[in-house]
């Protein structure tokens, strides 16, 4: 059987999705600027944040939100760094650690029901660099 | 070295660098989670709730699936049992909350406007309404969607999926946040299975493939098969709830 292809590049623009991303990144725009105003800022250069391989946001869709979000704040123009933390976890059935790319309960290696994920669904804002 | 980066300059030769130097930056570390603001305002609301003994569920599916129809067969035939209040949260209009209204139970709609799901701030303000007081469930049905609301935890005890027949059955797999999220997924329309290719039993594999623990409850509020069991969850959650200190 041949199966479809995916697309991973596609940037929803109007769809739910970035929806979704849209309002992640007003929380990010929000923290990065209270803790900005509180330690004496005048602008953010870079904002630095962890968003999980299995924490359904899309990449890309932050990224384009936060052009949008931005605009007016202390953030405006900031560079968005997102590092992405690839998904982990480990089946409580096989005992084996494993990578995984869906927030599934599936161990990708043995096939019981007991993967237990312990990384990827991270979504932080971990720092910022301000003037 | 250079003391902005570490790199290793050659001395005597000019200084060049790729990158900018920042001499007037400063590194802020605050690693605080997105969702930590709303989590704040969802953990006040679960105080709240708990200090009324509410029964708090958050109704989430894709649009169409009978979240609203589900509520007025609810409250209707458990009316004089247990007490309810519902919130209803839809981007426009309050049609859903006056369909509520008409079986005699206290509704407040919330607009999201452009918005795609409820957050726990419109909750908060949204209970204000309500004399929570002599209250058993309150019912909060979000926006019809299965992306955004499984992010937004609105200080509800339990998130609960509908899936209807006619919808696919990998939807837990398509939309596996949600389904991950959920404590109940209850299967609705089942009246209409023997019309359709619907495949039961495949569904609640996929969901359990997500959700090891899930509770799943399949039902048809035209038929009324399988609401007793509903009931039964429902009335087994107050009674836990209440004897919560």
């Amino acid at each position: 059987m041949m199966k479809a292809s995916r697309c991973d590049r596609y940037l929803p623009q109007t769809s739910c999705f970035a929806m979704h991303e849209l309002s992640l990144t007003q929380s990010l725009v929000a923290i990065a600027e209270e803790h900005a105003l509180k330690a004496g800022a005048s602008s953010i250069r870079a904002i630095v944040v962890e968003v999980g391989e299995l924490s359904g946001a899309i990449p890309e869709a932050l990224e384009f939100a936060f052009d949008v979000c931005s605009k007016g704040t202390l953030a405006e123009g900031a560079a968005l760094v997102i590092h992405r933390t690839p998904g982990h976890g480990r089946c409580a059935a096989c005992g084996q650690d494993a990578a995984c790319h869906e927030p599934i309960a599936l161990c990708p290696l043995c096939g019981a029901l007991a993967f237990a994920i312990d990384q990827g669904t991270e979504l932080r804002v971990l720092e910022l660099e301000i003037d | 070295m250079c003391i902005n980066c570490g790199c290793a300059g050659t001395p005597g030769e000019e200084h060049h660098h790729h990158h900018e130097h920042d001499h007037g930056a400063r590194t802020l570390r605050i690693e605080e989670d997105l969702l930590a603001k709303n989590d704040r305002l969802a953990a006040g609301n679960r105080a709240l709730f708990a200090r009324s003994g509410l029964f708090v569920l958050n109704l989430v599916s894709s649009p169409g699936s009978g979240k609203t129809t589900l509520l007025e067969r609810t409250l209707t035939d458990l009316r004089g049992k247990l007490a309810f209040a519902v919130l209803e949260g839809d981007q426009q209009t309050s049609r859903d909350a006056d369909r509520i209204a008409a079986t005699g139970v206290p509704a407040v709609q919330i607009n999201t406007g452009a918005g795609c799901h409820l957050d726990a701030h419109m909750v908060a303000h949204g209970v204000e309404a309500f004399g929570l007081a002599g209250t058993d469930v309150l019912m909060i049905e979000n926006v019809g969607n299965l992306v955004c609301p499984a992010s937004f935890d609105l200080g509800e005890d339990h998130k609960v999926a509908l899936l209807s027949v006619t919808e696919g059955e990998d939807k837990p797999l398509k939309y596996p946040q949600m389904f991950r999220a959920a404590t109940l997924m209850v299967i609705t329309k089942t009246d209409l299975l023997p019309h359709l290719d619907f495949d039961l039993e495949r569904c609640k594999a996929f969901a359990r493939q997500i959700n090891p623990q899930i509770k799943i409850l399949e039902l048809s509020c035209r038929s009324g098969a399988g609401l007793a069991e509903w009931y039964g969850w429902l009335e087994e959650g107050v009674r836990q709830k209440s004897k919560e200190p």
